[in-house]
């Protein structure tokens, strides 16, 4: 069939649709019945495969997911027919993979469309196992669950589609070889392997949202899945505060996305972002669940990094943010998650409100410790409390330092913009105090 | 599922210094882990080995030749210990055993899954066998 024929791109286009929506919940549903990840990831390619080619021709099913679960289910008997598996392990899935196929024939169709929940939670909880390398989490939660292809986990993560395949085929040998359970941890673990998972989704926001370098396009895409998985999760596990944080916490940054850099492409720093830009609906969302959350009881790392976002988003009807408040929320976040980040981000709070020698106190501490003296952000912060304070050549310096250190064409020309500016109030003489 | 808890930590002097009834007071936790991987049906085997001075590692090389030399595989401050061969439903049950595990502080425990050949034909020896 010629390619540009319109006949053929509608069924096309709802494979890709089709694809991107269910697979992570077909999948789920396929890996709890047969009890083996590879198995169901084959058996499901091919059934999208099979609907490549016959939709076309034949039309779009009336259940297109029902479709693909019940052709996936054909499709992983046959590959255990001819395929490699051998022994006692192949007659155990035959009969497993049987098993399903009646269950599903005898039963409504709609059946095997109902939300598998549980089916979807055990597969977060695997993927986001903590005896496999974050960055294996966040390739498999991203193809599982997101329904991503591995050229597009590569090209978001600036690796080649080889190294990332190689990836993914790595951590599911993991699983399938150490058999890393598909299951809901019980209420012992429940609260460690939480914070994995939401690490885990955390993980790739912040990859999509601090850039330091790479194709802008591709790394938007990132927060919105990112956030796809989090709704996911907290609908899986509503009474869960954390959850619910982290998905008001994303929502929040994500919101003043298109204000962070202006028209050249220049960082913009929150103070001085066009409100306007800021996504209205995103904010009433995350503060929203900010406050059910912290009805929900005391709160956690997401909790209080949520309730600062809130403090911030509150700016978009022009009040000011509680900066005295954002200091304490930060000071109890140093308590659960003692960091350098978080002193520093401390250190801007309490820079704001108007106790600079006190934030430079904290960032000097935070250099002589040595451990963020490579980060950017601390030469940032430095180089602005110390403009502020009127130390101007001590600021020079420090935003020296940052244009050494950044990957980043945006950050670089926002530091350009500084040190210009600064130069300029160098060479007007000295500052308006002695 | 089998899954090799390998112990690994710094060697010390303690244990060759020790008299007979702090040895027998270091051991006690020991004894308490195994007897509870026993209850559990969780136990296949489990050893102490002797420290790293007394290894010899035998060297497979090209052309057949093997070389026997004096110590153990890496020459490193971390060295194995002692292990245990568990059976376990799967790998978070391996993991929930190997925190339990009582080596001291800045040692560490490897779990490995054990390779099952039974499918292939080979017969595993009774000595490892679980009952039944």
């Amino acid at each position: 069939m010629p390619p540009h024929q319109p006949a053929d791109r509608t069924p096309a286009s709802v494979v890709d649709a089709l694809f991107r929506r269910e697979s992570g919940r077909v999948l789920a549903g396929l890996i709890g019945r047969l009890g083996d990840f590879d198995l169901a990831e084959e058996a499901l390619q091919d059934a999208f495969t099979v609907a490549l080619e016959k939709w076309p021709g034949d039309g779009v099913p009336d259940q297109p997911a029902a479709w693909i679960t019940t052709t996936a289910r054909n499709k992983a008997i046959d590959r255990l027919r001819h395929g490699r598996r051998q022994g006692r392990r192949r007659l155990e899935l035959e009969a497993l993979a049987r098993s399903v196929s009646s269950a599903g024939a005898d039963s409504q169709e709609e059946n095997a469309l109902s939300p598998i929940v549980d089916d979807r939670l055990r597969l977060i909880f695997t993927c986001c196992h903590p005896a496999l390398a974050a960055e294996a989490r966040v390739a498999l939660t991203l193809r599982t669950l997101g329904g991503l292809k591995t050229p597009e986990i590569a090209a978001a993560f600036l690796v080649s589609p080889a190294a990332m395949g190689q990836r993914i085929s790595r951590a599911k040998a993991k699983i399938r070889d150490a058999r890393i359970p598909y299951r809901v941890p019980g209420d012992a673990d429940l609260t460690d392997r939480l914070a994995g998972v939401l690490s885990t989704i955390y993980l790739i926001f912040n990859e999509g949202y601090s850039a330091s370098s790479g194709d802008r396009l591709t790394r938007s895409d990132l927060c919105a899945e990112a956030i796809r998985l989090g709704r996911l999760l907290a609908e899986l596990m509503p009474d869960e505060s954390e959850v619910l944080s982290a998905v008001a916490l994303m929502l929040l940054h994500d919101s003043r996305r298109e204000a962070r850099v202006d028209e050249g492409g220049s960082l913009v720093l929150l103070p001085d972002q066009d409100r306007s830009r800021w996504d209205r609906a995103q904010i009433e969302e995350g503060m929203g669940l900010v406050a059910k959350a912290w009805r929900m009881g005391a709160p956690g790392l997401y909790g209080l990094q949520a309730a600062i976002a809130a403090e911030h988003a509150r700016s978009v009807d022009g009040s000011a943010p509680d900066w005295e408040r954002i200091a304490n929320l930060y000071g109890l976040l140093e308590t659960v998650n003692p960091s350098p980040v978080v002193r520093l981000n401390r250190s801007v709070a309490v820079s704001m409100t108007g106790r600079n020698e006190e934030a430079l106190a904290i960032v000097d501490e935070l250099l002589a410790d040595g451990g963020l003296a490579g980060y950017r952000y601390l030469h940032l912060s430095r180089g602005e409390f110390l403009a502020r304070l009127d130390r101007y050549e001590e600021a020079l310096a420090a935003y020296g330092n940052v244009v050494r250190l950044s990957e980043n064409q945006v950050d670089r020309s926002f530091v350009g913009k500084k040190l210009a500016d600064l130069q300029q109030r160098l060479a007007d003489g000295p500052g308006p105090s002695p | 599922m089998k899954y090799l808890l390998i112990l690994q930590g710094t060697e010390g002097e303690e244990q060759a210094n020790m008299t007979p009834d702090q040895m027998i007071a270091a051991m006690e936790p020991w004894n308490r882990y195994t007897q509870e991987l026993v209850k559990a049906g969780a136990f296949l085997a489990g050893e102490g080995l002797y420290p790293s001075a007394s290894a010899t590692t035998v060297r497979h090389v090209e052309g057949g030749d093997r070389i026997v030399s004096d110590g153990p595989f890496a020459e490193t401050k971390e060295q194995i210990g002692g292990f245990y061969l568990l059976d376990c439903a799967d790998l978070d049950d391996a993991l929930a055993w190997a925190k339990k595990v009582p080596v001291g502080p800045g040692s560490a425990v490897e779990v490995r899954p054990v390779m099952d050949f039974t499918d292939f034909g080979y017969e595993t020896p009774d000595a490892t066998t679980p009952t039944g």
